[in-house]
C-alpha cells in the first residue's frame, strides 16, 4: 500500500477521531511522524510531551514502551510513564536515572546536551549525600504515613546529621 | 509592606524610561533554580513544601543583601490578592492557582521577585523598564550569587542547573522583552514577524506568559533554548533581534502616517475619546483602546498624556487592580462600570 500523502510505501495505519468521525490514514514513516507531531502550542507542557510521544511512538515497540514506562526512579518514585504524561520530572536524580532516555529529548528541544553557562561558585558538591537526603525524606514520609513514629524519629536524626555535615 | 500598599504605587518597569521605551515596555530575566536535597515540586508533599518555604525564608533572611526583601505568604492570600500579584507580574498564574505552602519575595521597587515553590523551588526574576537586558542580567546574576551562598542548588556537571521541566534545564534562564507592536498588527505584518522569530528559536507570547493571548498589542519575545548556550549568548540572541522588530514597528508606523495620516489620527482620537467617555467598558476593550492611545502619544498625535500614565492605566484597569483600588469585590458588570469611571477620572484630569 502506498502512503496517502506521498508515493512511498505506507507502514503506519492510523485511525484518528476527528470532528467528522473516524479517519483512516495509511502513511509512510516520514508523513506519519509529521502527522503525529502535535500542532504548535504556546504552552511548554504539551510541547515537551508532544516531542516525547513523537520520539517514542516511532522508535519503540509497544512492549519496549511499556517496559520503559514502568521504569521508576528509586529516589522519588516517579515512573518514566508519569513523566511522559506530565512533562515534569520528580527529583534532581531523575536526570541521572533517566539520563539515556532524556538525552535524545534534550537534543531535540535544545539542540544540545551540554551545559556551557554559569556554574555555582561553591564547588563542593556531594551529590551522593544530597540524593541520600531526598531518599531519607521519602522514607520518613512513609514511616509517618504508617504511623511508625519511632522509625520516623530515627530517620529525622540521620537527616539532621547529614545536613550538619554539609 | 502590605498588598494594599502596592495598589496605590506602580512598579519600576512601568516608568516608561530606558532605551526604546516607546516600543519596549520592559525587559525581564528569570532563573529557575532548585534545592539539591528536595524532590521537585510535583513529588513534594505538604511537609516538603513547607520545609522548602521555611528553609528559603530562614537562609535568605540571614544574608545582608537579601534581608530587605519582603516575603508574602501566597498560600494564605485571598484569590483577589493573588490575582493582583499576577496582574502586577510578580507571580505567575500557576503560582497563584496552585496549592500548598508557597511565597513570593519582592523588593520595594518591584524590580526583583523570587517565587518559592512554583514549578521549581525558586523562580528568580528581575524586571527593568525599556530594553535593558544587560542591566537585568547584572542584577539577577548578583542576586543568584547571593542566594547560592545560602542554599545548595541542584546542579549537574553536564546538564547544568536541574529543573522540573527539561525545557528549562542548563542555564534555567528565560530572557523576555515585552514589546508594543500596534502598527504591525494594523498592517497585518505581525504573523510574518512571529514566523521569522520562531525560525531562530525565539518564542512570542501574550502579556501574561504561557498560553495567554496578546492583549493590547503587547507581545513577549523570549528564548526557547536554555541548554548548550551561555547566559550571555542567550541574552544576545534576544537582544540582537528585538531592535530588528522595533525597526519593523517603526517602519509600519511611518507607513501608516504616510499612507493616511487622517485615518490614523482618527483611529487614535476615537480610541482616546471612547476611553474618556465610555460608561461601561471591558478589560479587553480598554487594553485595545489604550494600545492605540499609547501609539498616538509616541507619534505626537496626543499631546496631553504621558507614556508612564498610559502604562499605569494598562495595569490599574485590570480586574484585580480595579477592585483593590475600589476597595471591594465587584461583579463583571460592576467592574465594567467602575473601569469606565476610573478612566473618566484619570483621563479627564489631563484636559485641565
Amino acid at each position: 500500500m502506498k502512503c496517502q500523502k506521498c508515493s512511498k510505501s505506507a507502514t503506519f495505519h492510523i485511525t484518528d477521531l476527528t470532528g467528522d468521525g473516524l479517519l483512516a490514514l495509511h502513511l509512510c514513516p516520514d508523513c506519519a511522524k509529521h502527522y503525529l507531531q502535535p500542532e504548535v502550542e504556546d504552552t511548554e507542557t504539551p510541547k515537551i510531551t508532544g516531542v516525547l510521544s513523537d520520539q517514542l511512538k516511532l522508535e519503540q515497540t509497544a512492549e519496549e514502551l511499556q517496559e520503559l514506562d514502568s521504569k521508576k526512579c528509586p529516589i522519588c518514585g516517579i515512573s518514566f510513564g508519569k513523566f511522559r504524561q506530565a512533562g515534569r520530572l520528580g527529583c534532581p536524580h531523575d536526570y541521572v536515572f533517566f539520563g539515556a532516555e532524556l538525552k535524545p529529548l534534550l537534543e531535540s528541544v535544545h539542540g544540545s546536551t551540554e551545559h556551557v553557562g554559569k556554574r555555582p561558585q561553591r564547588g563542593a558538591y556531594d551529590t551522593e549525600s544530597q540524593t541520600e537526603l531526598i531518599r531519607l525524606r521519602g522514607e520518613m514520609k512513609l514511616a509517618v504515613s504508617e504511623e511508625n513514629y519511632e522509625k520516623a524519629q530515627e530517620i529525622r536524626d540521620r537527616i539532621r546529621s547529614i545536613e550538619d555535615q554539609t | 509592606m502590605e498588598i494594599d500598599d502596592l495598589a496605590s504605587t506602580s512598579g519600576e518597569w512601568l516608568r516608561g524610561i530606558g532605551p526604546q521605551s516607546d516600543i519596549v515596555m520592559s525587559s525581564r530575566i528569570r532563573l529557575a533554580r532548585n534545592l539539591a536535597d528536595f524532590p521537585f515540586i510535583r513529588q513534594c508533599n505538604d511537609i516538603d513544601r513547607a520545609n522548602i518555604d521555611s528553609t528559603v525564608r530562614q537562609r535568605l533572611g540571614s544574608n545582608k543583601a537579601l534581608r530587605d526583601l519582603t516575603f508574602i505568604d501566597v498560600a494564605t492570600l485571598e484569590a483577589l490578592d493573588r490575582q493582583f500579584l499576577v496582574e502586577r507580574q510578580l507571580i505567575s498564574r500557576e503560582h497563584a492557582n496552585s496549592d500548598g505552602a508557597r511565597a513570593v519575595a519582592i523588593d520595594g521597587q518591584e524590580q526583583l521577585s523570587l517565587m518559592v515553590n512554583e514549578e521549581d523551588h525558586l523562580r528568580i526574576q528581575v524586571m527593568k523598564s525599556g530594553l535593558d537586558l544587560d542591566g537585568a542580567w547584572a542584577q539577577i546574576n548578583e542576586l543568584d550569587d547571593q542566594i547560592e551562598q545560602q542554599l545548595t542548588y541542584a546542579f549537574h556537571e553536564q546538564f547544568g542547573y536541574l529543573t522540573a521541566c527539561p525545557t528549562n534545564v542548563g542555564t534555567g534562564m528565560r530572557v523576555s522583552v515585552l514589546v508594543h507592536l500596534p502598527a504591525l498588527v494594523i498592517t497585518n505584518q505581525i504573523e510574518k514577524v512571529f514566523r521569522s522569530l520562531q525560525k531562530i528559536n525565539l518564542v512570542v507570547r501574550g502579556l501574561y506568559g504561557e498560553g495567554t493571548q496578546a492583549m493590547g498589542d503587547f507581545y513577549q519575545v523570549s528564548n526557547q533554548i536554555t541548554l548548550g548556550k551561555s547566559e550571555k549568548e542567550l541574552i544576545d540572541q534576544v537582544g540582537d533581534v528585538v531592535p530588528v522588530v522595533i525597526d519593523y514597528e517603526r517602519k509600519a508606523r511611518k507607513f501608516l502616517i504616510e499612507e493616511d495620516q487622517n485615518e490614523l489620527f482618527d483611529q487614535v482620537s476615537r480610541a482616546y475619546g471612547m476611553l474618556q467617555t465610555a460608561r461601561r467598558i471591558s478589560s479587553e476593550e480598554t487594553m485595545h483602546l489604550l494600545s492605540r492611545v499609547r501609539m498616538g502619544i509616541n507619534l505626537g498625535l496626543i499631546g496631553d498624556l504621558e507614556i508612564p500614565q498610559v502604562n499605569e492605566l494598562f495595569i490599574q484597569t485590570q480586574p484585580a487592580h480595579l477592585q483593590k483600588i475600589h476597595q471591594s469585590a465587584l461583579s463583571t458588570d460592576e467592574r465594567n462600570i467602575e473601569r469606565a469611571n476610573f478612566l473618566h477620572r484619570n483621563l479627564k484630569s489631563q484636559d485641565n
